[in-house]
């Protein structure tokens, strides 16, 4: 009798539980949610979340987030992928990084599923591929903006680089970068690289970037090993421009980091923590409320994602019973018309699947950003 | 010339922290006959002791320090007696997936613990920098401070091991255990006291590692436990002046390779070295040669 009770309850309880989630479209988020890129999975899902409960409470569409840790690692990316789709998800907002993003878009493509990447920004993942859009920048128009800027603003004649040649992201920037710098007439006057090691010594890339008289530095990499960079460069005297791009947002967050290590650091952002409007005050307090850190470019990301998921599906007309394969061509054309404006700034997106955004060119002042222009 | 000389130091330097870090993978090698590759993180673990000491706690330097290395060497204590003690008689592979597993554990603890964010870690031997030849030459505390600690630590073991009865009984677990317990050393408590003295040592190196290169983040033991185990071979597993060698070489070399071959090369470079010493001298640079009797 018990027995025959328990199971009854458990069946009524599996009825309501898969009744309520009926409701609800489910969004798959791929990320590194532990090892070492854990920081950028966190974000993301945790800016997805938030999102996701602000959707849910306002009624209307509902969202039910699903996540999986890939590490980084386009083949667990791809085990996570399958995880995914089996257990009912019809829209991917993944994958984090680029390496695993463009194994998995490749498949995504493959398999007609709408894959919409809130930062996986190596061109590759995009190119011939309709299904697949991006809430970032692509790497290669983050360098051709850099060096742009860097001339437009005579910022400096002589320009050295330190990028990391370990990862898509960073090689991607450079190689823009170099590109356009070359066209634009700016000498880049030393180039060093580091292959990812957290830890790493930078004396020697440092040394080589004074020693050629860069007057301006370029860093194309992430804010660890630019925290790292900045501290090793004022502990041997050398004080040039220091110039970043996306990656380097979080650098004040870096908890135990002394800000004045960043003065006059320049950054081109889509997003900035401190800015003022009430979508980020109230984003920033709410991340700060339930994981207690400043949110980063990554959660930013993740959490305009969400929003343009949400005007997508709503202009296409998708709803939690739309399988995924019919929801993947209905979402191609909305994509196109819809206009969010979100945390990194107002966003449209063309066929190709790039997102039309500006970034602001923001310098570092005392431990704040302030815009570059005034 | 002047450009030379800071390279050769921050070698020596980064060299210290390796030689440091490798005596722990040696000493537990010579007389556990195991490699304990759970010991970068027990690093991490130190790195981030202090940095709450310090951060949290409020904490003078020198307690959080000593905190650190209290907290570590009962670390290490506790993971001998839990995971390694019972695979004594096993064989050598499964105590290394063990060890890896004990890796893995410490990692996602510290991950759970301290979250995924990295933490910008303040020095804590930090007292400015020395200038020389006109600005041009710049050394910083922290590279006296590695250079002096890593002198200090292989004086006091080398005397450790060769003076007091512990350290004796030390080495003659090393040569040979059976015979060791037979003369009435208390096996157990000579590899429990291994394990404590390299994980205190770990603690040190943690500190040091973290001051010189001030990012920390669960993951920041594992490269150079990586480096500093590549050293301890390099130099002769097993051997405390092996480690010394080992270490200070390893870190002339990634600097060096860094500074006159290629930037991208640097880490590559250490273990083609690596692989180049194992193939001439398989024993390393210090290692004895044991004729296995028939």
């Amino acid at each position: 009798m018990k027995k025959i009770l328990a199971i009854a309850l458990a069946l009524v309880m599996m009825m309501t539980a898969s009744l309520a989630m009926a409701d609800a479209i489910k969004i798959g988020v791929i990320g590194p949610m532990t090892g070492a890129y854990a920081v950028y999975g966190l974000a993301v899902q945790y800016g997805a979340q938030i999102a996701a409960d602000e959707i849910n409470a306002k009624g209307g569409l509902q969202f039910e987030i699903l996540s999986e840790d890939d590490q980084g690692d386009g083949e667990l990316g791809i085990n996570a992928y399958n995880k995914l789709l089996d257990d009912g998800v019809t829209l991917m907002l993944s994958t984090v990084t680029s390496g695993s993003c463009a194994v998995v878009a490749d498949v995504a493509n493959e398999e007609r599923i709408f894959m919409l990447t809130p930062s996986g920004s190596a061109d590759a993942i995009t190119e011939g591929k309709d299904n697949i859009y991006r809430v970032c920048f692509k790497d290669s128009s983050q360098g051709l903006a850099s060096a742009q800027y860097i001339v437009d603003n005579k910022l400096a004649t002589k320009v050295g680089v330190i990028y990391n040649n370990a990862i898509d992201y960073s090689m991607g920037i450079y190689n823009s970068f170099k590109a356009k710098a070359a066209e634009l007439g700016l000498e880049i006057v030393a180039e060093a690289a580091f292959s990812d090691d957290n830890n790493a010594d930078y004396s020697v890339q440092i040394a080589q970037m004074k020693d050629a008289g860069a007057e301006l530095v370029f860093l194309p990499i992430y804010y660890t090993p630019a925290s790292l960079i900045l501290s090793q460069a004022a502990s041997v005297g050398y004080d040039p421009i220091f110039f970043g791009v996306d990656g380097m947002d979080g650098i004040l967050t870096l908890e135990g980091f002394d800000p004045a290590l960043a003065e006059g650091v320049m950054l081109l952002t889509p997003f900035s923590a401190d800015a003022q409007d009430d979508l980020t005050k109230n984003f920033v307090a709410t991340y700060q409320a339930k994981h207690g850190e400043i949110p980063n470019q990554f959660a930013a990301d993740a959490y305009d994602g969400m929003y343009a998921l949400l005007a997508a599906c709503e202009k296409a007309g998708i709803t939690a019973d739309t399988s995924a394969e019919d929801a993947c061509e209905m979402m191609i054309p909305a994509m196109q018309e819809i206009e969010v404006v979100g945390l990194t700034g107002t966003m449209r997106w063309d066929a190709t699947g790039e997102v039309d955004k500006t970034p602001t060119a923001v310098v570092i002042k005392d431990g704040v950003y302030v815009g570059a222009g005034n | 010339m002047i450009q030379f000389l800071s390279y050769l130091l921050n070698g020596i330097s980064l060299g210290s922290v390796y030689a440091i870090i490798a005596l722990g993978y040696s000493m537990v090698y010579g007389i556990a006959k195991m490699l304990n590759f759970a010991h970068g993180d027990v690093i991490m673990i130190g790195a981030y002791i202090s940095f709450c000491a310090i951060q949290y706690w409020n904490l003078p330097p020198a307690i959080a320090i000593v905190l650190a290395i209290l907290v570590c060497t009962v670390l290490g204590i506790v993971i001998e007696r839990l995971a390694y003690k019972p695979l004594r008689q096993a064989t050598s592979l499964s105590v290394l997936i063990t060890a890896i597993g004990v890796s893995w554990l410490l990692q996602n603890i510290a991950l759970l613990i301290w979250g995924a964010n990295p933490k910008s870690y303040q020095s804590l031997v930090g007292f400015g920098s020395l200038t020389l030849f006109d600005g041009q030459l710049h050394i910083t505390s922290e590279t006296f401070i590695t250079i002096a600690a890593n002198i200090v630590i292989m004086i006091a073991l080398t005397l450790f091991t060769g003076k007091t009865k512990m350290g004796k009984a030390m080495r003659a677990v090393s040569e040979d255990k059976g015979a060791a317990e037979l003369m009435g050393i208390n096996v157990n408590a000579t590899i429990s006291m291994t394990f404590a003295i390299g994980s205190g040592l770990a603690a040190i190196a943690g500190v040091l590692l973290c001051s010189a290169y001030p990012v920390l983040m669960p993951t920041t033991g594992s490269m150079p436990g990586i480096k500093a185990f590549t050293a301890a071979v390099f130099g002769g597993i097993g051997s405390i002046p092996g480690a010394l060698i080992g270490g200070i070489l390893l870190g002339l070399i990634e600097i060096m390779g860094k500074a006159y071959v290629s930037t991208e090369l640097g880490d590559a470079l250490v273990f083609a070295v690596l692989i180049i010493v194992l193939l001439v001298k398989p024993t390393g640079l210090l290692g004895k040669k044991i004729h296995e009797k028939v």
